[in-house]
């Protein structure tokens, strides 16, 4: 059943805040192994919208399908189960726990470990050297034992996405992986996001702002503007489009 | 092995072992290190409060739940044992069956209070706690064909624990070997048993979880954890010790009563000493207990020596009269919150003494 779905769809997918329409009537399909880049002016939806894939907001109406299944109704951890990885915009980590401890605690929910109250954390050695096989991958392997609130942002973004790549969903979820950090930084990111989609083919949903990103990486980029879906297509064609010129790059500031 | 036993969470200052080792020795030898009824009370105090104030900290500081209803839980527990003695009559049987009525109602009111209200914002369920235990409070004073009401219940116990049983004739180091002894031991290791099971639960992956849950719910959530069960969870667990403790306290005393166990005064006493001692650390238990406890206990004898001491300056020796105990109590607090906020076991991690 699982092949002839595309591994996720949203229908109709529409939130309301108020009389304020975030995400109007999104219906797109994403296919395996793809990365697609969702773009748009700030307050256009992106986020919104990922927050209705990933769970975090309920639709007003529409429907969300992982592999063929509504998921729509179905609470976050369970999506996560399922398959879907969100990392977030505003680094959103365990501060008061050690970069170790946070990417162990990932691989600790995936070992479906959690409520194991009988051994010692530091026994389950394999979930140890799963955390620290990652951390050496995003090059946080010597602070590894620092707690997170003291790390640098740069850092900290980076323990993001060691965290989705511990975690290893079908679908991830990235919302401005690259936000806040150093130009040196930035292609250790991209190389670890090209790597989770050329040899682990994942689908991969990227948030991001920075165009030489996007061309680098995506293989469709679709443009959200007032919540709605106004483009899709290949890279180079939708960022040609008028519409993107206008909603996106700003170029003619009345079109809102 | 002493690793083992402490699922590997060592103490990790030099100081803090120290002063660990010697509340820990003082405790095990008690009756033959301070011999008198006074200094035996205040050590199986010191052992159930331990017990108590951990399985507090497991809930506020390493679950992030902010509870008002911990005493409630430790007077179930302690009337669970005490009806048992006194409707069926003083029996090891009757004290077993009590005290495992006592955690199992301890475990159902938990989860229901769980269940209902820790979705919700913090706040709510801090509320709903203390509406719940004082509704509890209420109840049991009202009850008291039951449960005594105010004056609460006085109850024989097994006459193995009773200074009346002597286990052998001799005295050993000038002490008596009584029941009360055998009692005191029950007491001591019991709470230690608590305490090395807690200790395995905050260091096994389901403890680490729930510092995962306290530090970002949200994102617990998001990597799979299921954050309302945890918490739920931690909630049973932690009332269903407490229950445990106050069985031992019901024991020991061979008295149940609202304000031994129910009261919210000691639900304060509680929270100060997890603060005191410092939240997250189960070890903090251990020194908040004992230091708060010893402080209850001595605090005003000993000011009445430095009062009569200083008798010759007038003002000074006033300031220091016994009958100010809890006002230099109080500012002891205030100085300790306010220089220790990460409470004693932070402060001596922090300077890796």
């Amino acid at each position: 059943m699982t092949s002839e779905h595309p591994i996720l769809e949203t229908r109709d997918l529409t939130i309301r805040f108020g009389g304020h329409v975030a995400v109007d009537h999104v219906s797109c399909t994403f296919q395996r192994g793809t990365l697609t880049a969702i773009v748009g002016p700030n307050g256009a939806g992106k986020t919104t919208y990922f927050n209705l894939i990933s769970g975090q907001l309920k639709a007003t109406s529409g429907q969300v399908f992982l592999n063929g299944a509504d998921i729509t109704r179905i609470p976050v951890p369970e999506r996560t189960d399922r398959g879907i990885g969100r990392a977030f915009q505003l680094t959103n980590l365990f501060p008061s726990l050690t970069v170790r401890e946070n990417v162990r605690l990932v691989a600790q929910a995936k070992a479906g470990k959690g409520f194991d109250m009988v051994s010692v954390a530091e026994s389950h050695v394999e979930l140890i050297e799963r955390a620290e096989h990652v951390l050496a991958e995003v090059r946080l392997i010597d602070v590894a034992d620092q707690v997170v609130a003291v790390l640098p942002h740069g850092d900290q973004r980076k323990l993001e996405v060691a965290m989705m790549i511990a975690l290893g969903p079908q679908v991830l979820m990235f919302d401005e992986p690259t936000a806040g950090m150093s130009v040196d930084e930035v292609p250790v990111i991209l190389d670890l996001i090209k790597t989770l989609k050329q040899d682990m083919d994942r689908t991969i949903l990227l948030v991001e702002h920075k165009m030489d990103v996007i061309r680098s990486l995506a293989d469709r980029i679709i443009v959200l503007h007032n919540g709605a879906l106004v483009a899709d297509g290949e890279p180079a064609e939708v960022i040609a489009m008028p519409i993107v010129q206008e909603a996106y790059l700003g170029k003619a500031p009345e079109a809102a | 092995m002493l690793t083992r036993l402490l699922s590997g969470d060592k103490p990790r200052s030099r100081v803090l072992t120290l002063l660990l080792l010697v509340i820990v020795i003082s405790l095990a030898f008690a009756p033959f290190l301070f011999p008198g009824t006074k200094s035996l009370e205040t050590a199986a105090r010191i052992c159930i409060f331990i017990a108590l104030v951990a399985s507090y900290d497991l809930l506020l500081g390493y679950a992030g739940i902010v509870s008002f209803a911990h005493t409630m839980f430790f007077g179930i527990g302690a009337y669970g044992t005490a009806l048992a003695q006194s409707v069926t009559g003083p029996s090891f049987v009757s004290i077993l069956w009590g005290t495992a009525a006592g955690a199992v109602v301890a475990a159902i009111f938990a989860l229901a209070i769980g269940l209902f209200s820790l979705r919700v914002k913090a706040i709510f369920f801090a509320m709903v706690t203390l509406a719940v235990a004082s509704a509890f409070a209420v109840l049991v004073s009202q009850m008291s064909w039951l449960t005594g009401g105010e004056d609460g219940l006085n109850y024989r116990i097994p006459r193995e624990l009773t200074p009346a049983f002597k286990l052998i004739k001799a005295k050993v180091f000038d002490v008596r070997i009584d029941g009360k002894l055998l009692a005191y031991y029950l007491v001591f290791f019991a709470s230690a048993c608590l305490f090395l099971v807690m200790l395995r639960i905050v260091n096994s992956p389901f403890g680490r979880t729930l510092q995962a849950v306290r530090d970002n719910a949200f994102r617990a959530e998001a990597i799979g954890y299921r954050v309302v069960w945890y918490r739920t969870t931690a909630t049973v667990l932690s009332a269903v010790i407490a229950a445990l403790a106050g069985s031992l306290l019901a024991i020991w005393l061979r008295y149940t009563g609202p304000a031994t166990t129910l009261s919210m005064e000691i639900m304060i006493d509680i929270l100060l000493m997890v603060v005191i001692g410092g939240m997250g650390t189960l070890y903090g238990a251990v020194l908040g207990a004992t230091i708060f406890i010893l402080a209850q206990m001595y605090l005003q004898e000993l000011m009445g020596v430095a009062s009569n001491a200083t008798s010759f300056i007038p003002f000074v020796s006033d300031l220091i009269a016994a009958d100010r105990w809890l006002l230099w109590l109080g500012v002891l607090f205030i100085l300790s919150v306010y220089f220790f906020p990460t409470g004693i076991v932070g402060r001596l991690r922090a300077s890796r003494g």
